[in-house]
This record gives C-alpha cells, structure tokens and sequence, in this order.
C-alpha cells in the first residue's frame, strides 16, 4: 500500500516533533532529581556527619537548625 | 539553559542570600543561648571532676569521647562565627536544591512557572517537614543537655521528615479521602513510635533556658523556610524564564 507524500511527511513530521519532546521531559525530571540529591547529600554532610572536625566547624547551625547534635 | 544548571544556579545566589540573613538572626536567637548554655556544660564538667577525683580520668575521657576535646575546634569568636555563616550559606545551598528540585518536577508538568507566593507555600512546607515534625520527638537541644545515643537520634530524625513528607504530599496531591487519612496517619506516625530518649536525665541547665531555645530555634527557622522558598522560587522562574519564553 502506497501512501500519499503528504501523509508520508506527516507520518515523519509527528516523529520529529514528539520524540524531543518525551526525551526533554525525562531530562528535566533526571536533571531535577540529581540536584535534590546533591542537595540532600549537603545538607547530609554539614548537619549529620560524625567527623568530629565538621561536627565542631558546624556545631552552632546543628543547634540552631535543631539537628541531633553530639 | 539546561534545568541542572538554572536549579544549582538559583539555589547557590538564593541559599547564600538566605544563609547571610539566617547567621544574623542567629547572632541574636540562638547563639547566645548556646554561649550561656556551654558556661552550664563547662560548670558541671568541673564538678563531676572536682566531686570524684578518682573518677576524673573517666569522666575526661567521656567529654573527649563526646566532645571532641582532641579534635580541631574553630576558636571562639570571629573563626567560630565565620564556620557558622559557611556551614549556614552551604545548608541554605543544599535545602534550596531540595525545593528548586520541586519547582522545576511542577513547572515542567503545568507549563507554569513558580510564584513567589507558591514558593513560599513549598518554603512552609520545608519548615512542617524539617523542623516541627522532627522538633515534636525531639525538641531543639541545647550544648551540655545529656540525650540518647546520636545515631538513634538522627534515625528517627530522618524518620519523622521522610514520613511527614509523603504524608502531607498525599494530602495535597492526590485530593482523596483515603489518601488524607493515610497522610495523616502517617504523619502520626513516628510520633506514636517516639522518639528515643533517656530514662534519667540529670542537667544543671535551667529549664528557662531550653525554652526560651527551642522558641528561638523555631522562629529563625520560620525566617529560614519562609525566605529560602520564596527567593528560591524567585530566582528558579528567572534562570528557568527562556522554557516558558
């Protein structure tokens, strides 16, 4: 079965244009978690290491933001 | 510009903003409630050493164990504030990509950018999640005041967030009557299980002291949230601007 070149290029045309689509919403959504991550692995560092050097350095925020400290 | 790079941009300019403001308003809350609660800590060292001189080894032993006497420790003053202002700007830094992470999943899915007054919502948010839920169990704690083991702490610590969050994003997301009851049983949770504490506590700390801590704890910490969601939101709709444009 032959198609016209006008459905043929619409057929194409709908390939081109949907498949960016799908993949820059899965990149957002990647792109997102990796900085929330990032973000948890920071505030994981300063606010809840048992590394005596970053608990005194840190000490006053861990009191003051009410992390269990010492 | 690609989202990882408008997110770590808008929560580096806004948590640094945020964490200058924050160590101000520390430097009248709660710093100089740590500062007199650490002359209580020092005085009832002293006595425990002066009381049981036998005893003094050990008990030194424990303040190095729990203290870390042998450790590097920033001097008082302008080196120990200037690692608060740091380890304030980089926590500031690290709960703003937790929140741009949000606002970047809910814009990319409505089409919208976040409002300011949206981002303040999410900010109020962070505050339930990260400082009333867990503060509920475990009440902001003053240096010297004798607590149960740390890592127990800081699991039921984690617990009290990650339960707080899917419970109220049950309750605001999926708009069902089954799922808010499970967000607010949930919520409940950790808080029907407890919080681990000590039997016996003994302290020498007025309990004027640790009040008048846990409400300046609270109120920097409202500061803290209500700033970091609406800057956050503000700077994240800037960067972000050209996928809406």
């Amino acid at each position: 079965m032959s198609q016209s070149p006008a459905a043929q290029t619409q057929v194409m045309q709908s390939q081109v244009t949907h498949l960016p689509v799908a993949t820059g919403r899965v990149g957002r959504l990647a792109q997102s978690l990796m900085a929330m991550s990032l973000g948890l692995f920071i505030v994981g560092v300063v606010g809840f290491s048992h590394m005596d050097v970053i608990h005194n350095a840190a000490h006053d925020v861990r009191h003051s933001n009410a992390f269990p400290c010492h | 510009m690609s989202t990882f790079r408008s997110i770590v941009f808008s929560s580096v300019i806004a948590g640094f903003i945020v964490g200058l403001i924050v160590t101000a308003a520390q430097q009248f809350g709660t710093v100089p409630l740590i500062l007199k609660a650490e002359v209580y800590e020092k005085a009832a060292e002293h006595k425990h050493e002066a009381a049981a001189p036998a005893q003094a080894i050990l008990v030194h032993d424990h303040a190095e164990h729990d203290h870390g006497a042998e450790a590097w420790e920033p001097r008082d003053g302008l080196e120990r504030n200037l690692y608060t202002v740091g380890a304030n700007i980089l926590t500031a830094i690290g709960f703003a990509l937790l929140l741009c992470g949000f606002f970047s999943v809910r814009s990319g899915a409505t089409g919208e950018p976040i409002s300011w007054h949206e981002g303040l919502m999410w900010g109020l948010a962070g505050f339930a999640v990260f400082t009333i839920a867990p503060g509920l169990g475990l009440p902001p704690e003053l240096p010297g005041v004798p607590t149960a083991p740390l890592l127990s702490r800081q699991i039921w610590w984690a617990t009290a967030v990650l339960a707080t969050s899917a419970g109220l994003g049950l309750i605001v997301f999926r708009r069902s009557m089954p799922a808010a009851i499970a967000g607010v049983v949930l919520i409940m949770l950790p808080h029907l299980i407890g919080a681990p504490e000590l039997e016996h506590v003994e302290t020498n700390m007025p309990s004027s002291l640790s009040h008048q801590f846990v409400v300046a704890v609270t109120l920097t910490s409202l500061v803290f949230w209500s700033l970091l969601g609406s800057l956050t939101s503000g700077a994240f709709a800037y960067f972000d601007r050209p996928a809406w444009a």
